[in-house]
């Protein structure tokens, strides 16, 4: 085992070890914005390992998109809400968590098993290519064309859909307030009544 | 092309010469080139400090500092040696571990990045394939550590000054990815150093400058507003939310906002200038005046003055962005946070936009000129 050889190993455990490790934290920890927090570390832990598997580009897009944007965007969500709420403690909590374990027990098996079945093509003389970008640009506009153009198409779906639910028309200059007397604050944005889609 | 100088070549064979194996001399290299890199960034660091607090003087007519070591240059080390002994204050009902984390997370991506700022045809840590790409995803982690440093503060103003790096740098982050994109369309590679090879053969008539002017514009604004500096320092807009995310640390914790911060400025400047005034390439192609001179390419007094050049000419270009940075923090007022986000999403966002397609147009129809 030579130098760079031993580096790869050590660092796949130590990734694994940490992605393992972090999911657990998303799902174990009773603080959402610790399981936001691990999330990040989940997806850094996974660009890791596509770095080791020679995959420099998805890795980089891997930290762009998911942790610079996706989970930015979590964290700037419960932030911005950030209700302290103390949750009443549910009877027979340990049911749930007891059956949802099982679950997840379950759902490992099944793809553990799955793995050590299946007979994967390991092709050791495959040189990894060396502009990764252009191959995956070909792809995309050969024989992914049309996923990658539905993908798009989802992704406009969902701006439009952001785009209405944020453009609140709030009223302005309707206050029906009379003199010397104190409405109650409205701590809300008001809005107008939208006339339901036919 | 000329090649330039290897330093790695020459050093491992040296070091083989001595005896060693090929693989224990390059185990001994590789660390070299990433210490001198963070002792470089640090030192640019400390130059920068320096040129704000002389240039900020100037702009008020004072004369700032004056008296440690000559011109005040050692200024920024006393900062620096007083911050290092400054007592480390956790404030009570904060997150300790994530108030630990988060200048550690916001300090780091910006080292890493300093791996694709090349200083000559080799000299540079490592020339990926991925590039100015790299840099953009790992300027993306940054306010992650903003967010949560804000969070752990315990504190509104802390919280709110990360919330509003997160919104800023999500918002600038397009605009800034479109204009390295028009560059990346032109040179047909994320590496740095082909889009400086690119760039050189014609001097300062090839940089692309001229032919990404609004690029140009587009990259350094959106880097600023990045990097937090004047114009765009809302999340830690002193007037308004004490000192945003910053509010709750000091000592060295601070040190780390305060060395991040100035790094990332010299970094975006570096990267300005690798992208648009051709890095390390001299005005006047060197070839060309090596030729006239009749001087051979392969001449290794020409290589070592071609090299030390490269450098000096990429600091010089990058130092010129961060004096501009400097001078727009002490002379321009702060914008409100709707325009800042107006200005990101309604003026840079279509202008780069505009700007991609029309330099995809023209690679089609002037590919001499484009890059074809």
């Amino acid at each position: 085992m030579n130098l760079a050889e031993g580096i790869r190993f050590v660092c796949t455990i130590l990734l694994s070890v940490m992605m393992i490790g972090a999911a657990l934290g998303v799902v174990l920890f009773e603080n959402i914005v610790y399981s936001a927090f691990t999330l990040a570390g989940v997806f850094m832990s996974i660009a890791g390992l596509y770095i080791l598997l020679n995959a420099d580009f998805v890795s980089a897009a891997q930290v762009l998109v998911y942790v610079g944007a996706v989970n930015v965007l979590i964290l700037f969500a419960i932030m911005l809400v950030n209700k302290r709420e103390d949750f009443k403690p549910v009877p027979r909590r340990w049911v749930r968590k007891g059956s949802a374990a099982l679950v997840c027990a379950g759902v490992f098996a099944l793809l553990a098993t799955m793995v050590v079945k299946t007979s994967w093509p390991t092709d050791l003389s495959l040189v990894p290519p060396v502009s990764a970008v252009e191959l995956i640009g070909e792809h995309f506009f050969s024989d992914y064309l049309l996923p990658f153009e539905i993908a798009s198409i989802l992704l406009l779906m969902a701006l439009v859909g952001a785009i209405v639910i944020a453009r609140r028309e709030s009223i302005v200059g309707e206050e029906t307030a009379l003199v010397g007397e104190t409405p109650p604050p409205v701590l809300e944005l008001p809005e107008r009544p939208r006339e339901p889609v036919a | 092309m000329n090649p330039g100088i290897d330093l790695q070549q020459r050093f491992v064979e040296t070091l083989m010469g001595y005896g060693l194996s090929p693989g224990a001399a390059k185990a001994v290299w590789l660390p070299l080139p990433l210490l001198l890199m963070l002792i470089g960034a640090t030192v640019g660091v400390l130059v920068a400090v320096w040129l704000e607090r002389k240039i900020s003087a100037a702009a008020q007519q004072r004369i700032g500092p004056e008296f440690i070591g000559p011109l005040g240059i050692l200024a920024p080390v006393a900062d620096g040696i007083k911050l290092v002994f400054k007592e480390d204050i956790v404030p009570a009902n904060s997150d300790p571990w994530l108030f630990l984390l988060g200048p550690v997370i916001v300090v780091i991506p910006v080292f890493l990045s300093y791996l694709i700022v090349p200083f000559g045809q080799n000299l540079m840590i490592t020339d990926l394939g991925i590039g100015i790409f790299l840099w953009i995803a790992l300027s993306s982690i940054v306010p992650i550590g903003l967010l949560m440093s804000g969070y752990a503060s315990n504190n509104k103003y802390a919280l709110i000054g990360g919330l509003r790096a997160a919104a800023q740098s999500i918002s600038y982050e397009i605009p800034l990815a479109l204009a390295v994109l028009a560059v990346v369309m032109m040179s047909n590679s994320l590496s740095t150093v082909d889009i400086v090879n690119q760039q050189s053969g014609y001097g300062i008539l090839g940089w692309n400058l001229w032919r990404q002017p609004a690029g140009l514009l587009l990259f350094w604004i959106s880097a600023l507003a990045e990097c937090e500096r004047m114009p765009f320092d809302l999340p830690e807009a002193e007037e308004e939310i004490v000192a945003g995310y910053q509010t709750e640390y000091a000592g060295m914790k601070f040190a780390l906002f305060y060395l991040g911060s100035y790094v990332n400025l010299v970094l975006s400047a570096l990267l300005v200038s690798v992208l648009y005034l051709g890095g390390w390439d001299f005005p006047i192609p060197l070839d060309l005046l090596a030729g006239l001179l009749h001087i051979s390419p392969d001449n290794s007094v020409l290589q070592i003055v071609t090299g030390g050049l490269g450098i000096v000419m990429t600091l010089l270009k990058a130092y010129f962005f961060v004096f501009i940075a400097i001078l727009l923090r002490w002379t321009v007022p702060r914008v409100r946070i709707d325009q800042l986000l107006d200005l990101g999403w309604k003026f840079l966002l279509p202008i780069g936009l505009v700007n991609l397609l029309m330099t995809a147009g023209l690679k089609l129809a002037l590919p001499f000129a484009f890059g074809g």
